[in-house]
């Protein structure tokens, strides 16, 4: 039985009180490593966000067409690798077309995307939640912005504290992660106000 | 059906359309039609199909950019320069690059993805390296350990060349020589005979290349060929050539000094020619010269011999090459154009010659050699 929750609740729980990086604590690699500088943290926020939509939609119609019919939902796992692989495939070969100057900001980026366990996270919510097909494109879309939103915050902060006088064992990683924490605690506060499932 | 069975047949089924869906896609995405490649300023022009590296693309088109890595960004050989825009360097190019040559937009050919029309500059020897397939027909024996090897060009059948430059033997393996070696040598042939290449190799003791062209090539056999390489060659100029052999470094003068004759090219160059052997038994070409020397009024040929010995009844210059040389050039030769030195030989004859050379007033940086050894 799908959950009878708004689209439009949805979208906006997913990015602020059930955000997929700061509540759930996926695509922690390359939040970490790349939300250094704030350019490269928009780049990648944004290409998170469309991969993330495209394959919350193109996923649930092989889910929903192919593994259930077929009973083959346990192959979740291998089928959805398969669809973001091809989605970042296809998305890097027609913004290269488009875009040459785009695809030159998002660099290897792009590729990355395809080990975000961000993207991964979403979609298996969307399976286990049954999500229909305008839940499963606003939460994709929703949880892209959400990490894209988590990320900028904290390359903004990284910014900032780097020319602080931080405690030398804690630079770098040690005081990523305590900033991390403290941004999930103010994101957990939100948590309940809106269920998502 | 059974799920063992069904299993991968689902997985490969949405695997297979969406290499499907990426294949379409990459033919209507990459289609960049048909680009022009314009080498050199219009020299060489190339209508090709867009879309892949410029490396791969060119070598397509018989244009062989040198790369050791195949293609994969990691070797930094594949250097051309872009005249064109080609958007900015990439990540991968930088590590490889000069400021200087990032600053003339030289790239790695490997890297940079044809997209639309663009122009390119490259060494003009780049577009006559090729590898040949040829058979012996002819060889003889020049000296007692120099023998002139004549090679007739199969698949492909001419080379171009520019009289000076070495091509390289393509040694198989034999004997206890286990992987296959490539050995330069300086092409003796004129350039106008395109169908043949002709090299004169001196057997050096424990050689590979050497005591295999020596002892196992004979008269028929079957030797791949690449080239052409090099930038010794005759310079443009009017200052006198003051050339310097000894040995098999006859090769590329041989080459020189017909094609100037045939040609009848840079007229207002002198030409000397030095040739250092031991004993007349080192000596060989020697009639072939003192005639051309005689039918050519700007050919100066001068052999010499270090240690004649008496009964060889030896009537030219005697003593080291490089006493010789320094006694010409302080004495006979002209120096009213300017001196350009010409080396070919050991890396001891060079040394020594490039010494006689500037302690007599010659700027070393007019005096040209291959490094072979």
């Amino acid at each position: 039985m799908p959950p009878l929750i708004n689209p439009i609740t949805l979208f906006f729980a997913s990015i602020f009180t059930s955000n997929i990086l700061l509540t759930n604590f996926l695509g922690m690699c390359s939040f970490i490593s790349i939300s250094k500088d704030w350019k490269s943290s928009f780049g990648l926020g944004m290409a998170v966000t469309v991969v993330l939509t495209i394959t919350a939609a193109v996923s649930w119609l092989v889910l929903r067409f192919v593994l259930v019919p077929f009973g083959m939902e346990y192959l979740s796992f291998i089928i959805f690798i398969i669809v973001i692989a091809a989605v970042v495939q296809i998305l890097e070969m027609v913004i290269d077309r488009a875009s040459p100057a785009l695809y030159l900001s998002l660099g290897i980026f792009l590729p990355l995307i395809t080990v975000n366990c961000a993207i991964l996270g979403a979609i298996l919510f969307m399976q286990i939640r049954s999500y229909n097909f305008i839940q499963a494109i606003t939460f994709g879309a929703g949880s892209g912005l959400g990490w894209w939103l988590a990320i900028m915050l904290l390359a903004a902060i990284r910014e900032r504290t780097e020319k602080n006088p931080v405690p030398a064992g804690l630079k770098g990683p040690g005081i990523t992660m305590i900033t991390i924490g403290f941004m999930a605690m103010a994101f957990i506060g939100f948590s309940g106000m809106i269920a998502v499932q | 059906m059974n799920p063992i069975i069904l299993g991968p047949l689902v997985t490969a089924g949405i695997a297979a359309s969406l290499a499907l869906l990426i294949s379409l896609i990459d033919r209507v995405v990459n289609d960049y039609g048909e680009v022009s490649i314009d080498i050199n300023g219009g020299k060489r022009m190339y209508k090709v199909r867009g879309g892949s590296a410029l490396l791969g693309t060119l070598a397509a088109e018989g244009i062989f950019v040198p790369s050791a890595c195949g293609g994969r960004g990691s070797c930094g050989a594949c250097k051309v320069r872009v005249l064109s825009d080609v958007g900015p360097h990439l990540p991968t190019e930088i590590p490889y690059l000069t400021p200087q040559e990032i600053e003339q937009n030289v790239r790695l050919s490997c890297q940079i993805k044809l997209k639309k029309d663009i122009q390119l500059e490259m060494p003009e020897e780049l577009f006559s390296v090729k590898k040949f397939k040829s058979t012996v027909t002819s060889m003889k024996d020049l000296t007692y350990d120099i023998k002139e090897v004549l090679f007739r060009l199969d698949e492909p059948k001419d080379i171009d060349f520019i009289a000076g430059q070495y091509v390289q033997i393509v040694v198989p393996p034999y004997g206890s020589v286990k992987e296959s070696v490539q050995r330069a040598y300086s092409m003796s042939s004129r350039p106008l005979d395109k169908n043949h290449v002709e090299l004169l190799v001196r057997l050096v003791p424990g050689g590979i290349a050497t005591t295999f062209v020596h002892q196992q090539l004979k008269e028929g056999g079957k030797v791949e060929l690449v080239g052409a390489f090099g930038d010794f060659r005759v310079r443009d100029t009017p200052a006198a050539m003051v050339c310097v052999a000894g040995g098999s470094g006859m090769a590329p003068f041989k080459s020189m000094f017909y094609d100037m004759r045939e040609n009848n090219s840079f007229p207002e160059k002198e030409i000397w020619y030095f040739f250092g052997a031991r004993t007349t038994k080192d000596m060989f070409y020697l009639d072939e010269l003192r005639q051309l020397q005689k039918e050519w009024s700007r050919f100066h040929f001068i052999p010499a011999l270090s240690e004649p010995k008496p009964e060889e009844n030896w009537k030219g210059e005697t003593g080291l090459i490089t006493d010789v040389l320094e006694k010409y050039i302080k004495e006979k030769i002209g120096k009213d154009e300017g001196l350009e030195g010409y080396l070919c030989g050991s890396p001891g004859m060079i040394n020594a010659c490039i010494n006689v050379m500037t302690r007599n007033g010659m700027e070393e940086s007019k005096v040209y050699y291959d490094k072979f050894a």
